[in-house]
Order: C-alpha cells, then structure tokens, then sequence
C-alpha cells in the first residue's frame, strides 16, 4: 500500500464513527481527511480551535480569504449556520466536553492510552498546539496513525519513550491494519485489515494486543 | 470621550525597552500589522511577547525577532519560524511553551481578576514540570496562574472612537482576550465608525478594555497556507 492509500483508509474508517448532528474537530495532517468522507445526507459541525465552528471545504480559487483560516493555517470557507468565537471560548467549549468526538495524529500509543505526538527531543522546536488541551478532554479520542514509522518500527508501544502530549487519554487508534481500542486491560484489537493476519499485526505492534472474540474485518479492506 | 490616536507610531511610542506585550492573532491571520511596524521601527528591546505564534522568518512577529527585540516568548505553535529556532537554541531567547488552551485561558484570566485555575491539559507532561497538581472528583488537574501585560497590540475590524470592537471571522482568536489582559491597549482597526455606527449587539470587545484605537490600512494579510478547491 502506498501511504496515500493508508491514509485514505485510516480517514475513511474514522468517518464511519460520525453520527448525525455530532461536533467534532479533526487534528492537523491525516485527521484532516476525514472531512472528504463523510457520509452522504450527514450532517457534522467541525470545530477549529482558531474560533469556529461550521468549517467548510477549501475554498474555489480566488476566493480565499486571509480572515477565514483553520488551526492548520489553510484557507477554509464558511457553511450556513457558522459561527466565530474567540480562542479562549474555543478550548472552553473543548475542555468543557462539547465536542463530540476529535481525531488527532499520534507518533507513538502505549497500551495504558499515553499519547506522545508533539516534540522529537532534537529536532524542530514546534510547540504542542492545541493538541494538549484537546487530547485531555476529549469526549472520545480517535487516534489516525500508520501502524509503524517508515522504517517499520512500531508505533503501539508498551510505553511511550517520546515527551507525552497526554496521560491514558486515548479510547480508539485507527491504522491500515485495524480498528483498535483501548481498555483498562490493554490494547484490543476489534478490527482487521483484510490482507494481514492477527499474528501480523502484532508483529509489528510492541503493545501485546487481545484479539476480540468477534475480531471483524475492517470495512474498507 | 476620542481614544483615537493618529499613528500607529503614536500609539505605541510610549512603550519602554523591557516591556510585556500581548500581540494578537493566529499565525499571521488577525495581527495588527500597523501596530507591529510601529513597535519594530521604533527599536525597543528585551521584550517579552505573549502571541500564541512568533510570525514567519518574514513576516509579523518574526520580524522582531530577526532584529534581536525579543528577549521572551511566550507561545503554543512555533513551527514556522527558523530564526525563532536558531535563537531559542542558542539561549538568546527564552522559551515558554503552553497548551494553547491553556495560554488562552490564563490571558483570559488575567483580565478577568482570576489569579489562578486548574486545567486537565499537560498533566503528566513536560508542561506540568514544577507546577501544583491537585484532584477534583477523582482526576489530577493543573494548575496554571493568570497572565498580565503592560500592553496588548490587538486587530479589530470595525472600531469607534470610545474603543468599541468587531472583528472578522477567524482573525478573532486571541484579539478579544488579549484585550482585558493589559494595562494599556491598543486596537487597530480597519475602519473606524462614528459613535453609533457599530451595532451594539455586534460588539464582541466592549469599549471598557481598549485605551487607544488607531486607524490602520495597507494590509497586507499574508496567507501562510492557500488552499483550494476545484470548481
């Protein structure tokens, strides 16, 4: 699989946990392509932490407008029924439990819900963002990752060795080769891609993963 | 009542070497531009700057720091700026990175009279180092203190001369915050109304927050990442 087709499945696998009427924000990179999958007659409000909700697709050429930006700095456009807040109502309505559901990257997972995915000790100083504020309070957290780094090491860890952005915050990761979700017991594999075996995975996951009594394909695969 | 001052220049003459500023916006969307080239013409030095970015290498803050003006930042997002990556490294400038939640909630609490709070963001982190924890109901929260400044540099859009603001889709952000934090403001705005030209239900920064209010204009309004769609 090319890692454009990864991404593609990773975002369309998430897309089909949004429900009508659910608000969701969606993390800088893959989170972002999410939004080109949701279904047909839905209805999702996505939130940006810049002070919006109600973000629309990019907008046509040359009607871009430097006032309308999301968190990741991209022109976007507005729907009807969008509304603009100021930053601090922005994480009040993250931190306070509104926001449905949020989908965020990860660099490395622990089998305990440690998330580490804002700093790489020697490489670019960036800062954590929003990512912070938003993985501690999410109402469900939806980890959109490739199962291991490009050079196939494994990214589902016992523990996390990178800086953390949060402490056991994550409930679901999503990979090209599952759906997974964590639990008080450990790491459980719900879903499989249809080309790999539940011995596969683990061979690329460091976190001893349970296989679910009623492991499913993953749609998509 | 006119809190209207006739220069960018003018209205930010008065701020001293040393000084701690809130500057508005998110990235480059919602900087006060006008006020910003006022501050960098005008050479002062050892300022510690409050903004949830530090600019581009070219552009908004990211100019100050090419100067050497910036002794202090206090930031959530720096990835677009080299210099900002050059000079924190070899120790010329301090660093404070936040969540930006937090940063937006200390700033809010500083001009609110809430001296401190407790949030569940960076707990168990490097962010966490050195601060109080405390459990409510069953979870670890932190805690973070307000944040103050000697003066904030804000962009409105619509502004009046008792210092009433509007703004304009995203490039609210941190403006309104940032507003009630200092001990002097500074609105830019990009028209200026007589009084009763604003509707006073539209008014997000009430006139109570804001000292001085400058007409701007040439905006320039970069865009850091323009992104289309096909028709």
């Amino acid at each position: 699989m090319t890692e454009q087709e990864k991404r593609i499945r990773i975002a369309r696998r998430i897309a089909l946990e949004l429900r009508d009427g659910h608000f969701v924000n969606l993390g800088i990179g893959l989170p972002t392509l999410v939004a080109n999958f949701v279904p047909a007659g839905m209805e999702v409000v996505l939130q940006s932490e810049i002070g919006m909700l109600g973000v629309g697709p990019y907008p046509l050429e040359g009607e871009e407008d430097a006032d309308l930006i999301n968190a990741g700095k991209e022109t976007v456009s507005e729907l009807p029924g969008t509304s603009y807040f100021s930053s601090a109502e922005s994480f009040a309505m993250i931190r306070g439990g509104h926001i449905e559901m949020s989908v965020i990257g990860g660099m490395e997972v622990a089998e305990n819900g440690d998330l580490a995915n804002w700093i790489i000790p020697g490489k670019m100083i960036k800062g954590m963002g929003g990512a912070m504020d938003l993985v501690a309070t999410a109402r469900q957290l939806y980890i959109a990752m490739e199962h291991t780094t490009r050079d196939g090491k494994p990214k589902i860890l016992h523990r996390c060795r990178l800086p953390l952005t949060g402490v056991g915050v994550v409930d679901f990761i999503v990979t090209e080769m599952g759906f997974f979700r964590v639990t008080p017991q450990g790491i459980v594999m719900e879903e499989i891609a249809r080309e790999v075996t539940p011995e596969q995975v683990q061979a690329a996951t460091e976190a001893k993963l349970i296989v679910a009594p009623q492991l499913r394909p993953m749609p998509g695969t | 009542m006119d809190k209207t001052v006739a220069s960018a220049a003018a209205a930010v003459a008065d701020i001293p070497d040393g000084a701690t500023l809130m500057i508005g916006g998110f990235g480059l969307c919602g900087n006060p531009e006008n006020l910003l080239a006022a501050l960098h013409r005008l050479g002062r030095r050892d300022l510690t700057i409050i903004s949830n970015n530090a600019g581009t290498d070219a552009e908004g803050i990211g100019v100050m720091l090419a100067a050497g003006q910036i002794k202090k930042m206090i930031s959530s997002y720096v990835g677009e700026n080299s210099i900002f990556e050059a000079r924190a490294r070899s120790g010329e400038l301090d660093t404070e990175l936040l969540p930006q939640g937090t940063l937006a909630e200390r700033i809010r609490a500083g001009g609110a009279g809430i001296p401190a709070f407790f949030t569940p963001a960076g707990v168990g982190t490097v962010v966490a180092e050195g601060k109080e924890t405390r459990e409510f109901d069953g979870r670890t929260y932190l805690m973070e203190r307000w944040l103050k400044a000697d003066f904030a540099l804000i962009k409105g859009f619509r502004g009046d001369r008792w210092g009433n603001l509007t703004y304009r889709k995203t490039a609210r952000n941190f403006n309104p915050v940032m507003a009630a934090a200092a001990r002097v403001t500074i609105a830019e705005v990009e028209e200026l109304l007589p009084p009763g030209g604003l509707d006073p239900e539209a008014i997000i920064t009430p006139a109570v927050y804001v000292h001085r209010i400058v007409l701007g204009g040439g905006y320039r309004k970069p865009i850091e990442r323009r992104t289309v769609r096909k028709g």
